[in-house]
């Protein structure tokens, strides 16, 4: 399914489209610009759990983990260069901290570039421990991580435990402000997308393709499958890193458990929007995470009080009837435009091939 | 922290008092993860919407007991709405994701949890609740351990209940069923098992069990919409901890963690209870892999 990364002229159209709507949209429809800025972000979600659960397999719940840790070492990092982290946590609110413009951006840019690192690094850290884990176990465990990560940075008054920090304020107006970072998340958006689609057009999309379809076989092959599992995962732990370290400045405030590590908001927003869109698939998750911002958007305004309910039901309804996405469905549907040739007796599977082991007996 | 640990250095009978409520929830947390443990072994099925279901038994005890109805005696009507509401989330959804891999099961019961917690929050609001069950309170060693009644009714209850569970599926013809279910579907099915039923009635017992344990942890602690998840993990960690089908074990790990929990909260500070559980969980993960060394697909 991975095709060459090379841009045929109907690609490069559609990129550049999307590129000056991208960039223009701002201008026609500010009051949006937070909305669609968050959007960026899902799409980077999305995309990123992707990586795992669709072309390799492993269908991680916790992956928001890298969201929040980026979040939290820029803000440190960001406050760090500059002033005493306990002293500026332990004065929420009552001291207000001025930095100059220069001390705001070289703090930015060195914030995002440490949680990429940071994330980068713990997603191989953590990979040691959780990869021997498969199936269920690998999803509960890494839900796991996500949640104890909530819990611990709440208690840890260092970076203001459950009261959560503030972060530098942006030097210029409220306008510039949320067009900067509309562009922070667009270019993100837009950098993780070429990304993957250059990797899953190489020989690293395939092997990780060949663990997801048969992991025993794949290292039958010579493909050393650990490695590639870390490398994925630490790929998919770079950009969310970045995300986080971006989003924590666009609220301009986190907090460990709403902003930081939303395991049960975020966290599976990145699953069902991979899976609404359909997972395996480039263009699925972005087409996912467009529709379920949409949706979201509209029950969150419709629906509210009930928007969780309704959200419950869209993962159940989603799962059940409709797990290939709408990717997945439209290449059933008309596979010779995806160009897939499709041979009779044959199926496409997308599963993660997580076989039902026979069952033993409680006494 | 360390001022902690030393207070249990100096005042030995602290001990026994965490000790005590260790066990006491522990049960309660072995009864549930028992239920967990069933529905996995014979469907194959991982429930995430298990702590939920233990919340939702918990509440309606406590809302009966806000209507003057005692909650021992809201504990088996809990037991009986809890079962027929598992067999209709079986036929609305379980049903569908049985036979689907691990993935959708996990994700479908996910869901599932969300839908219950966030229903259950909307029905009697975020404040955490407890049902009064007007017991007297023990106090043993120079007034320095204190035990409620309610507590040991609930410890003996958990025995009463787990010992008839064992006996129900030893003994009777529907538990015979089920354990033949569980060992080779295909093959109860041509010996004339409607299996599908089957697997009804099991995740229906495993919700009536979730009741229970539900109503048992409104009298005896706290309920809140969203400990549902923490109840989830427990079980997870107890099931995983001890096996399937290891009855002897799930009571041992669910006891352990009882008291391993009250002795982290105290040393570390409430705040950390969830934190422990979440530990736990990825300790025993880490633990499984290391025991089961070089073997592939081991923990499946």
């Amino acid at each position: 399914m991975s095709r060459a990364a090379t841009y045929s002229p109907a690609d490069i159209a559609i990129f550049v489209a999307i590129l000056v709507i991208g960039l223009i949209v701002p201008y026609f429809v500010p009051a949006y610009t937070f909305q669609i800025a968050v959007l960026f972000l899902m799409v980077v979600f999305a995309l990123t759990w992707d990586i795992m659960g669709g072309q390799m397999g492993y269908n991680s719940l916790g992956n928001i983990f890298f969201f929040g840790a980026g979040m939290y070492v820029s803000s440190v990092v960001q406050i760090g260069l500059f002033y005493d982290v306990a002293e500026y946590t332990a004065h929420f609110g009552a001291v207000k901290v001025e930095f100059t413009p220069a001390q705001y951006y070289i703090g930015l840019t060195a914030g995002i570039a440490a949680a990429a690192l940071f994330a980068m690094v713990s997603a191989v850290a953590l990979g040691w421990i959780v990869f021997g884990l498969r199936g269920p176990y690998f999803a509960i465990g890494t839900l796991g991580i996500a949640i104890a990560a909530g819990e611990l940075v709440g208690a840890w008054d260092y970076v203001g435990g459950g009261g959560g920090m503030s972060l530098p304020v942006y030097p210029g107006d409220i306008q510039g402000r949320s067009y900067f970072f509309y562009l922070l998340n667009f270019a993100l958006a837009i950098v993780t997308f070429l990304c993957l689609r250059w990797l899953y057009s190489t020989r690293f999309g395939l092997a990780i393709n060949a663990i997801r379809d048969d992991e025993e076989k794949a290292e039958g092959m010579g493909i050393h499958t650990k490695r590639y599992k870390t490398v994925a995962w630490a790929i998919s732990a770079f950009f969310l890193g970045i995300s986080g370290g971006i989003f924590g400045n666009m609220t301009g405030f986190i907090e460990p458990l709403e902003v930081a590590f939303p395991t049960v908001t975020f966290g599976i927003f990145m699953v069902l929007m991979a899976l609404l869109g359909g997972k395996g698939t480039l263009w699925g998750p972005v087409l996912g995470a467009t529709l379920f911002h949409i949706i979201k958007e509209v029950t969150w305004t419709y629906l509210l009080g009930w928007q969780w309910v309704t959200l419950g039901a869209l993962i159940i309804l989603n799962v059940i009837f409709f797990q290939q996405g709408i990717l997945g469905w439209a290449m059933e549907k008309w596979p010779k435009f995806f160009g897939i040739v499709v041979e009779e007796n044959e199926t496409v599977e997308q599963d993660t091939g997580g076989k039902s082991t026979p069952a033993r007996v409680a006494p | 922290m360390l001022g902690n640990l030393s207070l249990l250095y100096l005042a030995p009978t602290l001990n026994i008092q965490l000790l005590l409520d260790g066990l006491f929830v522990g049960a309660i947390f072995a009864l549930a993860a028992y239920g967990l443990a069933l529905v996995w072994g014979v469907m194959n099925l991982k429930n995430l919407a298990q702590g939920d279901f233990v919340i939702m038994g918990g509440y309606i005890a406590w809302w009966l007991g806000t209507q003057g109805v005692h909650p021992l005696f809201g504990l088996p009507v809990a037991a009986v709405v809890m079962f027929g509401f598992g067999w209709l989330v079986y036929r609305v959804v379980i049903c569908r994701v049985v036979d689907k891999d691990l993935f959708t099961s996990l994700l479908a019961t996910f869901g599932l949890a969300i839908m219950l917690q966030q229903l259950l929050n909307l029905l009697f609001g975020p404040d955490t609740q407890t049902a009064n069950a007007g017991f007297e309170t023990l106090f043993l060693f120079d007034n320095q351990v204190t035990v409620t009644q309610i507590r040991l009714i609930s410890l003996v209850l958990c025995l009463v209940l787990a010992l008839g569970l064992v006996l129900f599926m030893k003994r009777s013809r529907i538990g015979q069923a089920i354990r033949a279910t569980a060992q080779d579907p295909r093959a109860a099915k041509v010996m004339g098992i409607d299996t599908d039923r089957v697997y009804a009635f099991t995740f229906s017992l495993n919700a009536a069990i979730c009741g229970v344990a539900g109503a048992l942890v409104s009298m005896i602690w706290v309920i809140q919409p969203f400990f549902g998840i923490t109840h989830s993990i427990r079980s997870f960690v107890i099931v995983t901890a001890a096996g399937l089908g290891n009855l002897p074990g799930v009571v041992l790990s669910g006891i352990g963690l009882g008291i391993a929990e009250q002795f982290g909260g105290f040393v570390l500070g409430a705040e950390f209870q969830q934190a422990i559980v979440v530990g736990l969980l990825i300790a025993v993960l880490i633990w499984r892999q290391i025991q089961m060394g070089r073997h592939r697909q081991v923990v499946q």
